[in-house]
């Protein structure tokens, strides 16, 4: 078990692609870290270099005390689970699991016996014997765990651990997942491309962007706090409202409706600026009858996502999304207006997050100070609160 | 009317020429089947007058067993070469970006016909001389191992290329060599394929005439299908009891083979399409 710690990691394919860019991260010992990413922004490069089944360009990579940037994947010490699981087809579920130990040289008494431990600790007892082909998806996914876990590896990395269950499966094994990581406190990173899935497994999350972490933080701070408009629109299973509006005395004009500045923010944005404003689908509430600050329209589309539905206005040019809880709906054709909880409005400049002094330093707070270069943007004082 | 007649010609039609493919290819097969335990064979296929004094006669001949004999030394010992160096080359051409690369496997591919072929039969006949591999089974087996080896990779390289990378990569990441992952995991997985390759070398081998007909000069070494062609009675003329029953033990091995390994490794047109 150790922490993981990247400086200025680089990785350039042949022919000039740039997968990862400088890239400065820490995960803590015993942390449980998610790579959240849409396809193509790194974060399986990201995983596979600190593997070592990919070079690093440029930068290095350390694990605990250990540089490891130039040793081969098999003397890193870690232990992968891949997205395909790459079970072992002509092994049986035992001689998978007891592969690593088979390569470390382990007699076969003692390799079997550990490999049948791990077997029962991931409730696989009684399949020991089965082929892969054999098995469930969950079966596989956890075989496949288990072969990672069997060596004790220092850390423990997860490609896209869930996107090979199905939808009702996928919960089971996320819990599943996050009681195994607590109790084993083993330093895990996992990767994937979907944010409900970061949001309820990590402790803190890496949201990246073509080879760049666009914003590091823990699942409270990169759901209430996005860090630029890209994490915004990215994180949260119905889309942020996004919409433009312009600085007008202590107050934003924003789609018909005239908000007021976040009092931490006023001293940051000057009259007449042209800001983005953003504000969750679940942090606005419906209301029938017209209220202050609130967004005013024609109910245009109505979707039921269960226990709650998300209501469309037609607000001027704009789209506003609001989730309505059950029997509160309203019908298509209907006025309704959406009012803003408060301290729940941020606003954008330049597709970043406008942050007064008081905020940056709660949110520097939280974090740590080396991320503020890996893409946080952070007032000149907001660092000096982040280092009390 | 006219309809119904046209239709009738027409099934009469493809009976025939169907009749005629299929006793083009049953009549031989018949033969092969009758006349070793006929007493006086002829060039005909006909019901035999049965006897097992050709098979007698067979094992009375001094070469003919000892040459069954070689023929599966030769078979195993280039299937054995073949599938080895095929299994390597594969699985490195397969992992590793050269430029040029399916170039190359077309070339050799086509290059190969020549080298076990009639065209290249005097440099041939000259390298193995200078090597002093002349009359020696391994000279046999380097030669047949090399004209070979192209069409084997490129049969084998279908089945590395449908292997997925991670299994080499989770073996690679628990510190498995090259060597091992090959061993461990890549080697078993494509095994059908294996199968596939060490069955068809054995078959070329086995029916391969030119090479050890060129290569060996003293008939003890010499294996079936050279064999075959000194059965001549005194006469001058061909000995076709002993060439048919000699014939009918020359087949049984490939025969049962092909049985044998489409029963263990479950034969398939592997390859084309990607299970």
């Amino acid at each position: 078990m150790s922490a993981i710690t990247l400086r200025a990691l680089t990785k350039v394919y042949p022919g000039g692609v740039r997968a990862l860019d400088a890239l400065d991260l820490d995960v803590a010992d015993g942390e449980f870290f998610a790579l959240l990413g849409p396809s193509g922004c790194g974060k399986t490069t990201l995983l596979r270099t600190v593997a070592g089944l990919e070079t690093a360009t440029g930068g290095t990579i350390r694990l605990g005390d250990a540089d490891v940037t130039r040793l081969p994947p098999g003397r890193r010490d870690v232990g992968m689970v891949f997205q395909d699981y790459a079970l072992f087809p002509h092994m049986t579920v035992l001689d998978n699991i007891a592969y690593p130990l088979r390569i470390k040289k382990e007699g076969r008494a003692r390799r079997h016996g550990a490999a049948a431990e791990a077997a029962e600790y991931l409730s696989l007892a009684g399949l020991e014997q089965r082929r892969p082909g054999e098995l469930s998806g969950g079966q596989q996914q956890r075989v496949a765990l288990a072969r990672a876990l069997v060596a004790h590896p220092r850390i423990f990395l997860l490609d896209e651990p869930l996107s090979n269950l199905d939808a009702r499966l996928r919960l089971e094994a996320r819990t599943f997942l996050k009681r195994l990581q607590r109790e084993l406190g083993v330093t895990t990173v996992f990767v994937t491309h979907d944010q409900a899935e970061a949001l309820a497994l990590a402790d803190r999350i890496a949201v990246m962007e073509a080879g760049r972490i666009r914003q590091l933080g823990t699942p409270v701070e990169v759901f209430r706090r996005p860090a630029n408009l890209f994490v915004a629109s990215f994180i949260g299973s119905t889309p942020m409202n996004l919409l433009p509006g312009r600085v007008c005395g202590g107050s934003v004009a924003v789609a018909g409706a005239v908000l007021p500045v976040p009092a931490e923010e006023r001293g940051s944005v000057e009259d007449g600026e042209s800001v983005v404003c953003g504000v969750r689908p679940e942090y606005l509430d419906f209301s029938d009858v017209p209220a202050d600050g609130a967004f005013g329209g024609r109910v245009s589309v109505v979707e039921h996502l269960g226990a709650s539905s998300l209501v469309t206005l037609d607000v001027g040019d704009d789209r506003v999304s609001v989730v309505v809880g059950e029997d509160r709906e309203p019908r298509p054709g209907d006025e309704g207006w959406a009012v803003p909880r408060p301290g729940r409005v941020l606003l954008y400049r330049d597709g970043e997050l406008i942050t007064g002094a008081a905020e940056a330093a709660e949110a520097g707070e939280a974090t740590e100070a080396g991320e503020a270069a890996a893409g946080r943007p952070v007032e000149p004082v907001a660092g000096d609160g982040g280092a009390e | 009317m006219n309809e119904t007649v046209r239709e009738a010609l027409r099934r009469i039609g493809l009976a025939t020429f169907v009749s005629a493919v299929l006793g083009f290819f049953a009549l031989p097969l018949l033969w092969l089947a009758f006349a070793p335990f006929d007493a006086n064979p002829g060039i005909t296929a006909s019901l035999p007058e049965f006897t097992l004094h050709n098979f007698k006669v067979l094992m009375d001949n001094p070469y003919a067993l000892a040459s069954l004999r070689n023929s599966v030394l030769l078979a195993a010992g280039t299937a054995a070469l073949v599938v080895a160096c095929a299994a390597l080359a594969a699985y490195a051409l397969s992992r590793v970006r050269i430029p040029g690369r399916d170039v190359l496997l077309y070339l050799l591919l086509l290059l190969s016909s020549i080298i076990t072929g009639t065209a290249a039969m005097v440099p041939v006949f000259l390298l193995a001389f200078n090597l002093h591999l002349i009359d020696s089974r391994a000279g046999v087996v380097l030669v047949l191992t090399g004209g070979l080896l192209p069409a084997a990779i490129f049969l084998l390289k279908d089945f590395t290329d449908g292997t997925p990378v991670s299994y080499e990569e989770a073996a690679r990441v628990f510190g498995a060599s090259p060597l091992q992952i090959l061993r461990h995991v890549v080697a078993p997985v494509i095994r059908p394929g294996l199968a596939t390759v060490a069955v068809w070398t054995v078959a070329q081998v086995w029916g391969d005439f030119l090479m050890p007909f060129l290569l060996l000069r003293n008939p003890d070494k010499a294996p079936a299908s050279v064999i075959m062609y000194t059965f001549y009675t005194e006469g001058g003329q061909p000995d076709l009891a002993l060439i048919s029953t000699f014939s009918l033990l020359y087949s049984l091995p490939v025969v049962v083979m092909y049985l044998f390994v489409s029963r263990r490794y479950g034969f398939r047109f592997h390859g084309g399409i990607k299970r």
